[in-house]
């Protein structure tokens, strides 16, 4: 390690942030937390509640749900060392559920078309075409 | 309110060494600021919008729902004593409430950390049941409002160490034996290497007292809630079978310490006239510890198990009905103590026996 004597205005040309600057984040989420979430765009603000990433890196704490999404880069690294894995598989709420659900049914759905066309068989093609349609419909609920 | 919840009085599986068992479930609303950061306007929406329909949840029927600024920093105080509300939350004010059921088994947090924080308690060793019931409640809500919740992440949480599922299931362990032979620190060093927290009697931050510790899993994130607890309730059984061994030794090879502690603890709780709630808890413990070994009927679990709750500040403080300094409350927890004790029959060193298992101790009916 190497000791080095900087006034203030020297400081701040070399980009040494204040020492005593104390980030909440590494007591509350681990040490080397706080330089894990600068690692996105210092600048970058939540769109949804204006949080931002310098709020993140003080309070350890995020403003809103979408602020995931706006810190992801950060936060990955983060999420992956302080928990088991990095999805959940645990509970899904039931509108989550349905949406799951309706997707996966559009999936066999399209690959039975695909199957049905290939196979020159009309018929099945046209009655997927119609349920397609009427998912459709339904996930724009 | 007048009178500790149900889970107390419970006999839970193991309830000689699990005092309680508690699961917890963080939601919040889709795109609203978390309550650490809304303003006040919005705070006050988000709890308008969830109270209504947590107080019309079948098990909230004629239930306790207060908003935190009509409580008095007394009656905060008592829902943190008996854990139906965190110390966070007890420094809330206007934005947030508290809804319970009349049992106290079952409470709701509004606008703490997190919009939503339920939790359910049962007594002994019942983390399974406690989820259950949290699970149930969560269910219900959530066909009325709409949970922040990713599909790669889960359910979204103010603070990343709860994201995903959300959950922390904790249980608080009586563990006088492991601390009488020095073992606790293993059990702790142990238990912290495989992704467990052990902490005091009041959560984060908090020293152990009484010989009571609470375990719960640190990760939300990456494992199926079912797999948490099971996980937790295993090592749980684990520290209760140490703990049980732990008692042996001491009976068979510290008879003498083990019966002094006893006595001593007894002789303390019946003639002190000054008494921190410290001191009173861990006295308290070797008696309770008394209790389980035989030296005391069985039938006197109880008034011990209440006096834990019962000489905690500001349960004192509000048996008394006037403010009290720390030293009146020293005095008045000492006389409590001596009086429900008037009625105990002396320490049976004699009867210091081997246990039954997670059952009840050979009864001593005089």
């Amino acid at each position: 390690m190497q000791k080095v004597n900087l006034c203030d205005a020297c400081s701040k040309e070399k980009g040494v942030q204040d020492p005593t600057g104390f980030a909440l984040a590494d007591l509350l989420l681990g040490i080397g937390a706080a330089e894990e979430i600068e690692k996105g765009a210092a600048t970058e603000r939540c769109p949804v509640c204006g949080y931002t990433q310098a709020d993140f890196k003080k309070t350890g704490r995020l403003g809103c749900s979408s602020c995931y999404a706006t810190f992801a880069e950060g936060l990955g690294t983060l999420l992956k060392a302080m928990h088991k894995g990095t999805e959940h598989v645990g509970k899904l709420p039931q509108r989550a559920h349905r949406a799951v659900e309706l997707s996966d049914r559009m999936r066999t759905l399209n690959e039975n078309l695909q199957k049905a066309v290939a196979e020159e068989n009309y018929e099945s093609a046209a009655s997927l075409r119609d349920q397609i349609k009427q998912l459709e419909h339904e996930l724009a609920k | 309110m007048s009178t500790a919840g149900e889970w107390l009085r419970g006999e839970g599986p193991h309830h000689q060494i699990v005092i309680s068992s508690r699961v917890r479930l963080a939601r919040n609303l889709r795109n609203r600021s978390f309550p650490g950061w809304a303003k006040k306007a919005e705070r006050t929406s988000v709890l308008e919008m969830i109270k209504p329909q947590v107080e019309e949840l079948s098990e909230m029927q004629d239930s306790f729902s207060e908003l935190l600024q009509d409580l008095s920093a007394l009656e905060k105080q008592v829902l943190v004593e008996r854990h139906l509300i965190s110390r966070e939350h007890a420094a809330k004010n206007v934005g947030s409430a508290i809804v319970m059921n009349r049992k106290q088994t079952l409470s709701v947090m509004i606008n703490e950390e997190d919009h939503l924080r339920m939790q359910s308690i049962r007594s002994g060793l019942q983390l399974k049941q406690a989820f259950k019931l949290v699970d149930k409640i969560d269910s219900a809500l959530e066909t009325k409002l709409d949970f922040a919740y990713d599909p790669r992440l889960g359910y979204l949480t103010a603070c990343p160490t709860n994201v995903g599922t959300g959950m922390r299931a904790s249980a608080m362990l009586h563990l006088p034996g492991l601390v009488l032979s020095e073992l606790i620190n293993q059990v702790i060093q142990a238990v912290s290497k495989i992704g467990l927290a052990v902490r005091g009697l009041y959560g984060e931050g908090t020293e152990a007292m009484g010989n009571l510790f609470q375990i719960s899993n640190q990760t939300t994130l990456g494992e199926k809630e079912d797999e948490i607890i099971n996980r937790l309730s295993k090592v749980i059984e684990t520290i209760i079978e140490k703990e049980h061994d732990a008692r042996q030794v001491l009976i068979q090879r510290k008879w003498n310490t083990l019966s002094d502690q006893i006595g001593r603890a007894y002789g303390v709780l019946t003639f002190a006239h000054a008494m921190t709630s410290k001191e009173a808890l861990n006295l308290l413990s070797v008696i309770k510890l008394g209790v389980d070994l035989g030296a005391f009927p069985e039938d006197r679990r109880l008034p011990i198990d209440e006096l834990f709750i019962d000489t905690q500040p500001a349960h004192l403080q509000k048996s008394s009905q006037q403010k009290l300094t720390a030293e009146e409350r020293d005095h008045l927890r000492a006389q409590i103590i001596r009086e429900r004790l008037k009625v105990f029959p002396k320490p049976d060193i004699s009867k210091l026996a081997k246990e039954t298992g997670n059952g009840s101790a050979p009864s001593n009916n005089e």
